[in-house]
């Protein structure tokens, strides 16, 4: 049979006495395929099949200018597959430029690089958007033949990926011949991450190739018992130690990096034979990660703490174990953790989970089960965001005049794009354009102005730079950074500002893995000192919290019933049986709802199973309600399975409380003056180009001349409620922090069958949650309280009440 | 009662008020601080981003409110009183109107400011300090001088409750000066900790926190 490749690459097969694999050959032989999704585990030699075909293009046919565009989500990553092809690159002896362009690249290089582009060039979604926002783009891409998408299935879960896609929409009308690659891990639907990939819903050839050794999972076996609520699994570090002493490299996930910093804290202490063991999360400074990074690759240490900042596949080490502290809440995230051991796709990986409560060891079973019926989430693919929208047609401007109808059909040429109508997309240009106010208008000061030949272009044309300052989707709540204090103090990371803000002089927190103590601060940079003593305050990074999946909670539901629970520890049996003799179980179909008195209040227990967020949502919601029905509700904490709310009266029907339509009303005033709103507009307006993050010459004081986006966001709500930006903002929201979705879900399963239990006496599952952190006043005339009570507290304090 | 935080300063009473104007009952003087009318405007023009261009009416709306309550004979504009003089000259006749409904039948004075250097052409009188004894009005606080009351540096102060802390804007003053907080809706602020305040604040000063109510604390610093 003659080789599908050329013979200089068919040599080094034969000359390294490879083979390739049965996936590389085919990702060859639809090497002309318009659009081809390759979804394959990782350590497969996915990244090398994705580019086969260009080396094989590039080994006929040499020539210059750029041929592929590989985009990844992360910068480590592209640096990373720079170094895996620059081998065989060589080794072939291929004349082959291959290049990184990511924010760290040097402008020199950048500036290099569009005149005399690579022929491969690796990037970033963010990087690539800003490279299609010059007006030679034409230029740089002229001849691009494929682009190769990396982890694809991470991306489609962000902005980020929307924002990709709208860049690639670009680049295809400058190239129509460019065919597009994705390469993805396990995904529960094919079809639908194709249909995010292709272009103008062309046909994508979809080539799977599936785990061949089913991983070793299970629960880490520990002998104390979980505790009953909280997060932090402190108790199960005896059992990692061990774990860690038996193994290599040990990955140790967490959910959230606050979590991470704690356990690693909690680790360090118990950590006697001294094994050496890291810290990496996203809110750790670069310099940090690296550090961590190049002593994995080295092989230097036995464990990392770590969040989703390690989620991605970078070949790090020598990877034999991970443990998912916490419940993994999703089972395909759990699905690409485990993958990171074992780095091979016919070894099998091997992990282990340690749930940090008694639901959670629930969660775990039901996650174990979900794994071994290898049964994924549902993906969702929401329609594209109208922010990032917005944000591409500022690029589009940079980029020269364009005509509205063009550019309309280019956006919809994207996948998730593809139901945008005309007028929403009119909207968002409006907005881009006028900024879209009902009430005044900006005749003078548009930022786009139509020419005579009907095309948009930038009034100013200098206002180019300061859009191409601000591309990206990635939102980070405020940050401040954390430095050691001194001249060239050593940067630690990143801290979120209203955490900074409740710091005072001598207060110690965890970070970086060290406890610290605040020393004040200076150009908005949180001045630290090294401590080695001290209960440290646990600090606030941003980051999701997840909320557990729908599957998992309905596995969850469906293991309650079950009459009897061999895998499950007997202490959580016990816990689970005492729950079905006092009260009921929680079930799919019906929704739990129990009522007690507890410490001179009531307090009712709505056992939702719809995840964190939307369980919040319902506790805003239903306390909302209960204030209206005179039942003076107090405050509710949720978790991602019940929402307990407690006031000073006793709930007597829960249903009416219930009601779908009250509740969306409810949803509709409460919404436009919650925090959660406020929050989204802020990311939506700084994406859609209304509020600028970065300035030139990034003045450092000044801090009076910027007011905040709250700000804004009330002025808009007041003078003009159904501007397009706060449309945006409640579109983003309900998927995003309100969830509603999940309370619709829970509402159609249980369809008006609601148990409510009334009891003299909290129940064993209501107990958790009375010890649940996070907990909600209801808000009101209470925050005006405490703030009279405390000023007048300063003063006396201070004396000065008596002047 | 009126609403606000009354003091007493060189002899005078004055009254901190919740919305972050000063009163002086006595002479039936109302002033306002740092209005800066017109941001919108100056900012689409000199960055091309078009924020809601409501802020000039929403401030005039507030200040109205004051003047309508307070009836004062003579109200001061403490400087920075529009965010640049092309923005002045740039008001919509809405807002104009507005403004010049505010000023009948009374004295109105523009201090200038470092955004507004200058004579413009709206009504009221252009200078850059104003005395009445013993008090003198000025745009930014001069280190060493007593009985003066400035704005310019948009104070805000903030109270750590237990788990969060609530910044609000807020008046400083001491025996020497009073600072008055940003009265403009699109402005944000200086905390009281910064350095600047350390420099012109006496160790006895007080912040005067605005919103809904008056509330006093001794002026938080580093």
């Amino acid at each position: 049979m003659p080789s599908v490749f050329p013979s200089a690459i068919q040599g080094w097969f034969d000359q390294k006495g490879w083979t390739p694999h049965p996936h590389q050959l085919k990702m060859m032989a639809h090497q002309n395929a318009s659009t081809a999704l390759l979804i394959a585990p990782t350590g497969s030699g996915k990244t090398m099949a994705g580019f086969l075909p260009s080396l094989a293009s590039l080994a006929e046919t040499p020539r210059q200018g750029m041929h592929t565009l590989y985009v990844s989500p992360l910068k480590a990553l592209a640096a990373d597959i720079k170094r895996n092809l620059r081998t065989p690159i060589s080794e072939i002896g291929l004349d082959i430029r291959v290049e990184e362009r990511t924010g760290d690249t040097s402008p020199t290089l950048k500036r290099r690089q569009r005149v005399d582009p690579p022929q491969i060039l690796l990037t970033t979604p963010e990087s690539l958007a800003l490279l299609t926002s010059y007006e030679d783009n034409s230029r740089i891409f002229a001849g691009l033949q494929r682009v190769v998408i990396d982890e694809i299935h991470a991306l489609s879960e962000s902005k980020r990926g929307d924002q990709l896609m709208l860049a690639l929409a670009a680049i295809q009308s400058m190239c129509p011949n460019l065919r597009r690659v994705g390469l993805s891990a396990t995904v529960k639907d094919p079809g639908l991450a194709a249909n995010f990939l292709s272009y103008n819903s062309n046909y994508c050839e979809i080539i799977k190739l599936d785990t061949l050794a089913p991983p070793d999972v299970e629960m880490l076996q520990i002998s104390e018992t979980a505790p009953w609520m909280g997060s932090g699994a402190s108790y199960a570090i005896p059992a990692v130690l061990r774990e860690v002493a038996k193994h290599k490299t040990t990955l140790i996930f967490h959910n959230t990096r606050a979590q991470a910093e704690l356990f690693f804290h909690n680790l360090w202490l118990a950590n006697t034979a001294n094994l050496p063991v890291g810290i990496h999360h996203g809110s750790l400074s670069r310099e940090q990660r690296e550090r961590v990074e190049n002593a994995m690759v080295k092989g230097e240490l036995r464990a990392i703490v770590c969040t989703g900042s390690l989620d991605l596949g970078i070949d790090w080490g020598d990877v034999d174990l991970v443990i998912q502290i916490g419940a993994p809440k999703n089972v395909k995230r759990l699905v690409q953790r485990i993958g990171r051991s074992n780095h091979q796709y016919d070894v099998p990986s091997k992990a282990r989970l340690v749930p940090a409560n008694r639901f959670e060891v629930v969660e775990c079973v039901a996650a174990l089960q979900a794994v071994q019926e290898n049964d994924l989430d549902r993906d969702d693919r929401d329609a594209g965001p109208r922010d990032v929208l917005c944000q591409h047609i500022l690029i589009a401007a940079c980029a020269g005049p364009f005509l509205a109808d063009a550019l309309y059909l280019q956006v919809i040429s994207a996948g998730s794009y593809s139901d945008l109508s005309r007028k929403e997309f009119d909207e968002c240009l409006d907005f881009c354009a006028t900024g879209g106010y009902a009430l005044k208008s900006y005749d003078k000061w548009q930022r786009l102005v139509l020419s005579n030949e009907g095309k948009w272009h930038l009034r100013d044309p200098r206002a180019a730079k300061r859009i191409r300052m601000n591309i990206g989707t990635i939102q980070d709540t405020e940050l401040v950074k954390v430095r050691i204090k001194g001249r060239g103090g050593k940067p630690l990371g990143e801290v979120e500002e209203a955490f900074a803000a409740t710091l005072s002089f001598g207060d110690t927190f965890l970070i970086a893995g060290q406890v610290v103590c605040y020393e004040g601060l200076r150009d908005m940079t949180v001045q630290v000192s090294q401590k080695h003593k001290g209960k440290p305050k646990i600090a606030t990074f941003s980051g999701t919290k997840f909320a557990t999946s729908t599957q998992l909670s309905h596995r969850m539901l469906a293991c309650f019933q079950k009459k009897e629970w061999p895998e499950i520890p007997h202490y959580v049996r016990e816990w689970m049986q005492l729950q079905r003799e006092v009260s009921r179980l929680p079930e799919v179909d019906r929704l739990l709802v129990e009522t007690f008195p507890n410490k001179g209040r009531f307090a009712s227990v709505f056992y939702g199973f719809a995840g964190r967020n939307a369980m919040q949502t319902l506790g805003l919601l239903l306390s909302k309600r209960m204030e209206e029905a005179g039942l003076n509700p107090l405050g509710f904490v949720a978790t991602d399975y019940a929402v307990l709310l407690w006031g000073l009266e006793p709930l007597i029907d829960p249903s009416p409380l219930l009601n779908r339509v009250g509740l969306r009303d409810g949803l509709e005033t409460w919404l436009s003056n919650n925090a959660v709103m406020k929050r989204t507009f802020r990311s939506s307006a700084v994406i859609s180009g209304l509020i600028e993050r970065n300035l030139p010459g990034s003045r450092k004081s000044g801090r009076q001349a910027t007011f905040s986006s709250d700000i804004l966001y009330e002025t808009l709500l007041k003078y003009d409620p159904s501007h397009v930006l706060l449309k945006i903002t409640r579109e983003e929201a309900m998927k995003g922090l309100i969830d509603f979705g999940r309370i619709e879900e829970m509402l159609d399963r249980i369809s008006g069958r609601i148990d409510h239990i009334v009891l003299d006496r909290v129940t064993p599952f209501a107990a958790p949650l009375l010890l649940e952190m996070g907990r909600v006043p209801v808000k009101g005339q209470a925050e005006e309280r405490i703030l009279a009570e405390e000023t007048a507290r300063l003063m006396s304090v201070s004396g000065l009440d008596r002047i | 009662m009126l609403d606000g935080h009354f003091f007493s300063f060189f002899g005078v009473q004055l009254i901190a008020r919740p919305s972050g104007v000063l009163w002086w009952p006595e002479e039936r003087v109302l002033c306002v601080s740092d209005l800066h009318l017109g941001k919108s405007d100056r900012l689409a023009r000199r960055s091309g981003v078009l924020v809601p261009p409501y802020e000039t009416i929403d401030t005039l709306q507030r200040l109205r409110k004051e003047i309508e309550l307070l009836e004062p004979d003579i109200v001061i504009c403490l400087g920075d009183n529009f965010d640049d003089l092309e923005a002045a000259d740039s008001l919509s006749l809405a807002d104009r109107l507005c403004l010049s409904q505010l000023q009948t039948g009374r004295m109105w004075i523009w201090i200038q400011g470092n955004h507004d250097l200058g004579v413009g052409k709206l009504t009221g009188q252009y200078l850059e300090e104003y005395n009445f004894e013993p008090l003198v009005f000025r745009h930014i606080a001069k280190v060493g001088t007593k009985a003066e009351i400035s704005g310019h540096y948009h104070p805000k102060a903030a109270v750590r409750l237990r788990s969060r802390s609530i910044v609000r804007p807020c008046f400083l003053y001491d025996e020497r000066r009073v600072i008055l907080p940003s009265f403009g809706t699109f402005t944000g602020g200086l905390r009281s900790e910064a350095a600047e305040f350390d420099v012109l604040m006496e160790n006895e000063a007080f912040a005067v926190l605005t919103g809904n109510k008056s509330y006093v604390i001794p002026m938080p610093r580093k």
